[in-house]
């Protein structure tokens, strides 16, 4: 029990960070239908934008308190990536906004690659060591380990969404935003500032992917160039399996990718151990099985396989994801 | 080359190993007429004027780039041992012979090797040591095995290059795979585990270091628990180690790079598993530390070979006398290489790689890294391996492991010169300075 306690928490932590990507990506779509596939590379930005600034730090001023070090560190990530979604929405994305749906796409991935690019003259291609200045106390809940910043990616998390849904529920940005989904050409004509809502739209879904890069960054202690692109399209798919342009899908389906993911990794070499099968461990696989040996047929190397195929799963039988049919909720 | 500086170079996929190998023939077939007039000049004098000889033994490693300093700690190697075969005046063949290297650059670049070859083939060298990396060696091996001159490397550890059936290839190192076997015996040895689990990264090097010491494991009565595979940029390891804990295996082996293995570690002792962690050499460096934080303390992880400080007293004493530096890893090894060629030429009493080559095939000999001889490969039997642990930050050698034998490398040093009393107070000090080592090397250059 332990362990499932365990596998579930690894998947929570990993969720809640997919969860804020994919709350980048749902955004965007929920506005103008595009989907930015250079969002998981402004979470690398974040993450080594934070790691520069604390290795500075750490070596600057020997003693400064290390949340401190951590709170100037995300500060400057934040607006960093900040820019980063203004620039590439009002460089890549502007100018083809009545283009036909395929060339924007196109321009993310060119963007997306640009700035991997980028990453990698400046940061170098190596996979650099983040900075292990917060020290990792651990808590044992019912056998199972939970570290201090793995609580802090859960609860950050949990404020980030709330905050973001109080932000498109209750302000008046919030209400532009939805009003710009509903119809781009009706809210314009209502005295809605498109051009703003929907930069405000990138600046606020960087944002929130910087937190996310810091938190990567920290979780695993290791950043690299291309660190952004599977995590992005995981998210993706979270933000795909929720419901794409809708905020809550985002955020169901990022902790509930986490989770499957990390019971699928823990569990699937288990569930298709044929050894479990009296008659074949008997028969054709006794070799195999005999000491407590086993024939697992899909092992660990199966969980994002395993992923996705949820996926594939849940889209069949509910193609516009688990949240999808609130069209108008979007953004 | 089996240190981390350049480890993508020894982890050539299999494919462009066989293109470069060919384009690597290809162009060796340009120098093939000139293979059989290529041992001629140095034996053609010999009649003529038997007063002296010069033979060339050429050198190749990186001179330049980032790891431009081990290139020059194996050049310091064959530099040394040339002195000293002059210094002795060996006469061979009648002649009076005076050896010269031919120090070349090879960037560690693969592209490089077949030139650099192809350059001494077009020299005439007697006798080649080098290269360093294993991905410029390889392709390198088939111009020399073509022109029929006899190579020894001195650091590259690659199992592919012994494995293409060259009568002239050797090495004075260690394999990769011989790591394997090492590995698990040391932990049988000292940790003596119950169960084990092996990880890998699903890469060639990672999944077959893996299969050796699993296969070494359980020869040695351990259960080994299903292997759990990730993927080579993996940084998430915690559904894997969960799983894995509540198994209770005592001691784990990862197969992969140290930008995997740092994140595997740090996760499996946050996740409060109390096993030892094991690895190859692709995570064994202070990388780890790095990566991993307090959790890389107390790793265990192998490379090939023996530390430059654990080679015999006499070679560290020459070394420091000649070049004012110690060794930093493979100088001993390229040391003892040119050292077998000239003692091969010695024995067949000829500098004909022709004439020489059965007798370095057989020839067996005390070197600074201890006794070599080759097996039908030209692979040393019973190479050494070294196991390190993490200490405070440090990657730190724990013992030497030879023909399965785990020797602790205290006592290995003191072997090492049994005639002199001092040995290891005198091996100590050469551990510190490694690290100013490269620079001081690089004085020495200029």
């Amino acid at each position: 029990m332990d362990i499932f306690l365990q596998q579930l928490i690894n998947g929570l932590t990993l969720g809640s960070v997919y969860a804020i990507v994919a709350l980048g990506y749902t955004m965007v779509y929920g506005i103008i239908q595009l989907i930015n596939f250079a969002h998981g590379e402004v979470v690398m930005v974040g993450a080594m934008v934070a790691l520069t600034v604390i290795g500075a730090l750490a070596k600057a001023v020997p003693g400064m308190p290390p949340f401190l070090i951590m709170g100037i560190a995300v500060a400057c990530a934040v607006p960093v990536c900040m820019a980063v979604g203004y620039g590439m929405e009002r460089i890549a994305y502007r100018p083809l906004r009545r283009a036909p749906r395929l060339a924007p796409l196109i321009t993310a991935i060119g963007i997306s690659i640009i700035l991997q690019h980028l990453a990698l003259l400046i940061f170098s291609r190596n996979p650099l060591s983040f900075p292990q200045i917060l020290g990792n106390r651990m808590f044992e809940v019912a056998g199972a380990h939970i570290s201090a910043v793995q609580i802090a990616i859960i609860l950050g998390s949990v404020a980030l969404m709330t905050g973001l849904t109080l932000l498109v529920y209750k302000t008046r940005l919030g209400i532009a935003m939805r009003a710009t989904s509903e119809n781009v050409q009706v809210a314009g004509l209502m005295g809605v500032n498109i051009n703003r809502v929907i930069s405000a739209t990138f600046v606020i879904g960087a944002a929130l992917g910087a937190i996310a890069g810091v938190m990567v960054g920290t979780y695993y202690g290791i950043a690299h160039y291309t660190m952004g692109a599977m995590l992005g399209l995981k998210a993706f798919s979270a933000a795909v399996l929720g419901g794409i342009g809708n905020l809550a899908g985002a955020m169901l389906g990022g902790i509930l990718l986490g989770i499957v993911e990390a019971l699928g990794a823990g569990y699937i070499g288990e569930f298709t151990d044929l050894c479990q099968v009296s008659w074949l461990a008997a028969g054709p696989l006794a070799e195999r099985c005999a000491d407590g040996g086993n024939f697992v047929l899909f092992g660990s190397n199966y969980q994002d396989v395993f992923a996705f195929f949820v996926l594939i799963i849940v889209l069949i039988f509910r193609p516009s994801g688990l949240l999808g049919e609130r069209v108008s909720d979007r953004a | 080359m089996s240190l981390s500086p350049v480890p993508h170079s020894k982890r050539i996929p299999g494919k462009r190993v066989l293109a470069i190998a060919a384009s690597a023939a290809l162009f060796a077939l340009a120098g093939c007429g000139k293979q059989e007039e290529a041992p001629k000049p140095a034996e053609a004098p010999q009649a003529a004027a038997p007063a002296g000889v010069t033979v060339k033994i050429g050198h190749a490693a990186p001179l330049t780039g980032g790891i431009a300093h081990l290139g020059k700690d194996n050049e310091n190697g064959v530099r040394l041992a040339i002195d000293e075969a002059n210094a002795r005046g060996l006469t061979i063949g009648g002649a009076k012979i005076t050896f010269e290297m031919l120090s070349e650059d090879d960037e560690g670049k693969e592209n490089k090797g077949p030139i650099i070859a192809q350059k001494f083939v077009d020299a005439k060298v007697a006798g080649v040591v080098g290269h360093l990396n294993s991905g410029v060696t390889i392709p390198a091996s088939a111009v020399y095995a073509q022109a029929g001159i006899p190579m020894i490397s001195g650091s590259a550890t690659n199992p592919k290059l012994t494995e293409q059936g060259f009568n002239v290839t050797f090495r004075t190192v260690g394999r990769d795979d011989q790591q394997g076997p090492a590995v698990a015996s040391y932990l049988v040895a000292e940790f003596k585990p119950k169960t084990a689990a092996v990880v890998d990264d699903a890469t060639s090097y990672g999944e077959g270091l893996a299969n050796e010491v699993e296969k070494a494991l359980k020869a040695a009565g351990v259960t080994v628990l299903p292997r759990e595979k990730g993927k080579a940029d993996q940084n998430d390891w915690k559904a894997i180690l969960t799983k894995l804990r509540g198994k209770k295996p005592d001691a784990i082996f990862y197969g992969g790079m140290d930008s995997s293995a740092g994140p595997l570690l740090k996760q499996g002792r946050e996740l409060g598993i109390k096993a030892v962690f094991a690895f190859g050499d692709g995570a064994c460096s202070e990388k780890m530390q790095e990566l991993a934080g307090e959790a890389a303390e107390g790793l265990i992880c192998s490379q090939a070979g023996i530390p430059a400080m654990a080679s015999s007293k006499s070679f560290l004493e020459a070394h420091k006398a000649k070049f004012n530096v110690d060794p930093i890893i493979y100088a001993p090894f390229t040391y003892d290489a040119t050292n077998l060629l000239i003692a091969a030429m010695q024995k067949a009493d000829s500098v004909d790689p022709a004439k020489y080559l059965p007798e370095l095939a057989k020839i067996q000999l005390d070197g600074a890294t201890g006794k070599i001889e080759f097996d039908a490969k030209g692979d040393r039997k019973d190479a050494e391996m070294t196991i390190f642990t993490m200490k405070t930050g440090k990657i730190e050698p724990l013992a030497i492991i030879k023909a399965g034998q785990s020797i602790k490398f205290e006592d290995f040093v003191k072997g090492a010169a049994p005639a002199a009393a001092e040995a290891a107070p005198a091996a100590a000090p050469a551990a510190a300075p490694a690290a100013e080592a490269p620079k001081a090397a690089e004085g020495e250059k200029k």
